[in-house]
């Protein structure tokens, strides 16, 4: 893909010259990551999360490796590796605090990089590949993150085990033989913990694939932006390098000295102190929690205390649980609105943060709280407004709202003027242009 | 189409969550959870310090020292330290000798070389800490069907440990009159949380009752050195959590000073990067 004015790749030796006749890998990353490569001027700070999540995936991978090379899957003595490596192994307590906080850093990255994409509506036409892709990417992680707990065989990790194998046994009719072949045994054990390791360590890496399609899909159309109107002329964009670089330059370097604060002075803060109690399946913890990126699912599973009609309440959370994921892959069709930033859209904006702004919040809270009332409570009332948010807000706003005019150009809206509207419809410098023209044009060069 | 169907899903999962909404709002109007005892008398743990504390903290070794004492003197009759070799101790500022003969003071299961069988003899630096109890139904038994736990990680595996540690250690108390911030007294509110037979009340507790025994009774329990504080169950509970917050992370010390440097060098890497984007962007509105 490209604008027709994005820059070409030139070698500068005879040297780049052959390995670009070749293999033309260096022009692959100047026209990702280089001059070769043109990016709307207008991005905000939110834009910088895909390259901070970029850089946690590598950060975990890194760790993560070294981390295997210390660690035995089990459970006779997975507990003790996991402490040795953190006791012995030079600079092993750096490496095993940065995996588990980085675990935690990776999620924060990509709840915001998720929130753009809802709030900016990146995952309206023509990107919806790279929004389905995230989403995937997302699920992933999950997976990862959930099996990766397991390993070090703390308290947390095996009840939380149980628990989540647990949810597969409410499915119907096949539910407890799935459950058991999931887990190869009856509950979890030296073989579950055995798969759970090798799955830890091949996900990233289907992940990485992943990532790689994703980055794939978002070249196609470009960046969106945060006005949501496309790209017209050059001077909507500046060339990644070196404008992108910078910007993201520093942004790594903001996010590495806070990451290195949690790291180097709180590593325990986000953990569960049972996790360092040894696994020992005769004695439940008095509370058993997920990490805390898994709190919203884990409070909308806990939210269906009654069976509805002959669907029984445990069926009910997990069909909910993994419903409120996949919700998202159908958004770019929930959502008709032609327009994408919720900037431009008055009444959506209202339900986005009077309503599923505080509802996440409300989840992410009850989901690390105790089953108890009040927070059972107050989660079914999130959740309930979580499932009304994306299954009918979004269809009925996005039908009958009357979205804000656009500004014409993302030029425009950056200088207040464009020589380029001269060439608009109507010829009118300020007046503006509604939705569908403006936010669809016809994709610019191939 | 898509729509109403949209609608349709979204109403199945609103509607199961009002019901269940309204079941769980009736339950607690017509039977509100009954409180307990463990909910009403529970103690958060007390506020305590330690040198160990803060961004620049480092382990005061003589207070270390001090609580290895009380660990081998009256914790290690029934608590294993499994994680933490002898070798290990030279980090608490004892010299090679001392550590060689800190360890063969402990016996440790090795093999006889002349005949093969299974002995004991005396412990080397590279030797972890020896278990009390052989297994835990030995431990069971010998500690009234409880089996205490292993310190090397105690720490951090309670919520605020070190001050848990430290509280629990100086918060056995009578249960006979105990009250609360309120004022109820908890034999007069819950005649059945009488602490049963063999436990100890302790409000540090989660559940109220346990079932170790006092362990620190009185100043004097253990002979510290010339040069160290007077041995009160207060001091001896401080350093041996602080000890127990050395074997948890002893890695505690050079986490800081690193962190320390890294995250200077790092602000200063972030505010040249912050410059460069700004000279780079300098004559581009955005």
């Amino acid at each position: 893909m490209s604008f027709p004015w994005a820059k070409e790749y030139q070698p500068a030796s005879p040297l780049t010259k052959w390995v670009d006749e070749r293999l033309p890998l260096p022009r692959l990353i100047y026209n990702a990551l280089g001059a070769g490569y043109p990016v709307p001027r207008n991005l905000n700070y939110f834009w910088n999360f895909g390259i901070l999540a970029g850089l946690c995936l590598v950060l975990q991978i890194v760790t993560g490796v070294v981390m295997a090379m210390h660690y035995a899957a089990n459970t006779a003595v997975a507990f003790d590796t996991v402490e040795m490596t953190v006791r012995d192994v030079n600079w092993g307590w750096m490496m095993r605090y940065a995996h588990a906080n980085g675990a935690s850093a990776f999620f924060v990255v990509i709840y915001l990089h998720i929130f753009r994409g809802f709030y900016y509506g990146s995952y309206k036409a023509p990107r919806e590949m790279v929004w389905l892709l995230g989403v995937v990417i997302f699920l992933l992680m999950m997976a990862t993150a959930f099996m990766g707990y397991v390993l070090p065989w703390g308290q947390m990790s095996f009840w939380g085990a149980k628990v989540i194998t647990g949810l597969f046994g409410a499915i119907p009719f096949v539910g407890e033989p799935l459950q058991q072949w999931l887990l190869g045994g009856f509950a979890p054990d030296n073989a579950a913990l055995n798969r759970f390791f090798s799955l830890h360590y091949l996900l990233p890496f289907v992940i990485a694939g992943v990532v790689i399609l994703h980055i794939w899909a978002l070249h196609i159309p470009g960046s969106s932006n945060p006005t949501g109107v496309e790209v017209k002329t050059e001077s909507d964009t500046v060339p990644f390098y070196p404008y992108f670089v910078a910007k993201d330059g520093w942004a790594v370097g903001l996010f590495a000295v806070l990451f290195s604060i949690m790291l180097f002075y709180f590593p325990n803060q986000l953990g569960h102190p049972d996790n360092y109690i040894p696994a020992n399946p005769m004695s439940t913890p008095a509370h058993i929690v997920p990490e805390w990126y898994f709190w919203p699912f884990y409070a909308i599973l806990r939210a269906f205390t009654s069976d509805f009609f002959f669907i029984s309440a445990k069926l009910m959370g997990v069909m909910a649980m993994f419903g409120a994921i996949l919700v998202w892959f159908f958004l770019p069709w929930l959502d008709k609105s032609p327009v994408r930033s919720s900037n431009y859209r008055p009444l959506y904006r209202k339900f986005f943060w009077f309503g599923l702004v505080p509802t996440m919040l409300v989840l992410f809270y009850c989901g690390g709280a105790p089953a108890a009332e009040p927070y059972v409570m107050l989660s079914q009332l999130a959740a309930l407004y979580y499932f009304a948010h994306f299954l009918i807000v979004i269809p009925i706003v996005s039908a009958i709202e009357k979205p804000l005019p656009l500004p014409y150009s993302i030029t425009e809206s950056v200088l207040g003027n464009d020589e380029g509207a001269q060439l608009r419809p109507g010829h009118g410098a300020t007046e503006a242009v509604h939705a569908d023209a403006a936010v669809n044009p016809p994709l610019q060069g191939a | 189409m898509a729509r109403i169907l949209s609608i349709l899903v979204g109403l199945f999962f609103t509607l199961a969550l009002a019901w269940s909404f309204a079941n769980g709002a009736y339950t607690q109007i017509t039977q509100p959870p009954a409180v307990t005892a463990e909910h009403e008398f529970h103690l958060a743990p007390k506020e305590v310090h330690f040198a160990s504390d803060g961004p620049f903290g480092k382990f005061d070794k003589q207070q270390l020292q001090r609580g290895f004492q009380i660990y081998k003197e009256v914790c290690s009759a029934c608590h294993s330290l499994s994680h933490v070799a002898f070798r290990d101790l030279s980090q608490l500022g004892y010299t090679e000798g001392q550590v060689k003969a800190i360890a063969a003071g402990f016996q440790v299961p090795g093999v006889d070389p002349n005949t093969g069988e299974a002995n004991m003899r005396p412990g080397m630096p590279t030797d972890y800490f020896p278990k009390p109890f052989a297994n835990d139904i030995a431990a069971r038994a010998a500690n009234n069907n409880a089996i205490p736990p292993d310190l090397s990680l105690m720490t951090k595996a309670r919520h605020d440990g070190p001050a848990y540690v430290y509280s629990l250690l100086t918060g056995f108390r009578s249960q006979e009159g105990f009250r609360n911030a309120k004022g109820q007294e908890i034999l007069k509110e819950f005649p059945d949380a009488k602490t049963p037979n063999g436990l100890h009340f302790n409000p540090y507790f989660a559940n109220l009752n346990l079932a170790m025994a006092p362990p620190l009774t009185s100043t004097g329990q253990v002979e510290y050195g010339p040069g160290n504080p007077k041995p009160t169950v207060d001091q001896m509970a401080k350093d041996v959590s602080a000890f127990l917050i050395w074997t948890a992370e002893p890695k505690l010390e050079k986490r800081k000073q690193t962190g320390l440097a890294v995250v200077l060098f790092l602000i200063f890497a972030t505010v040249l990067g912050y410059m460069a984007y700004r000279n780079v962007w300098a004559n581009q509105k955005h």
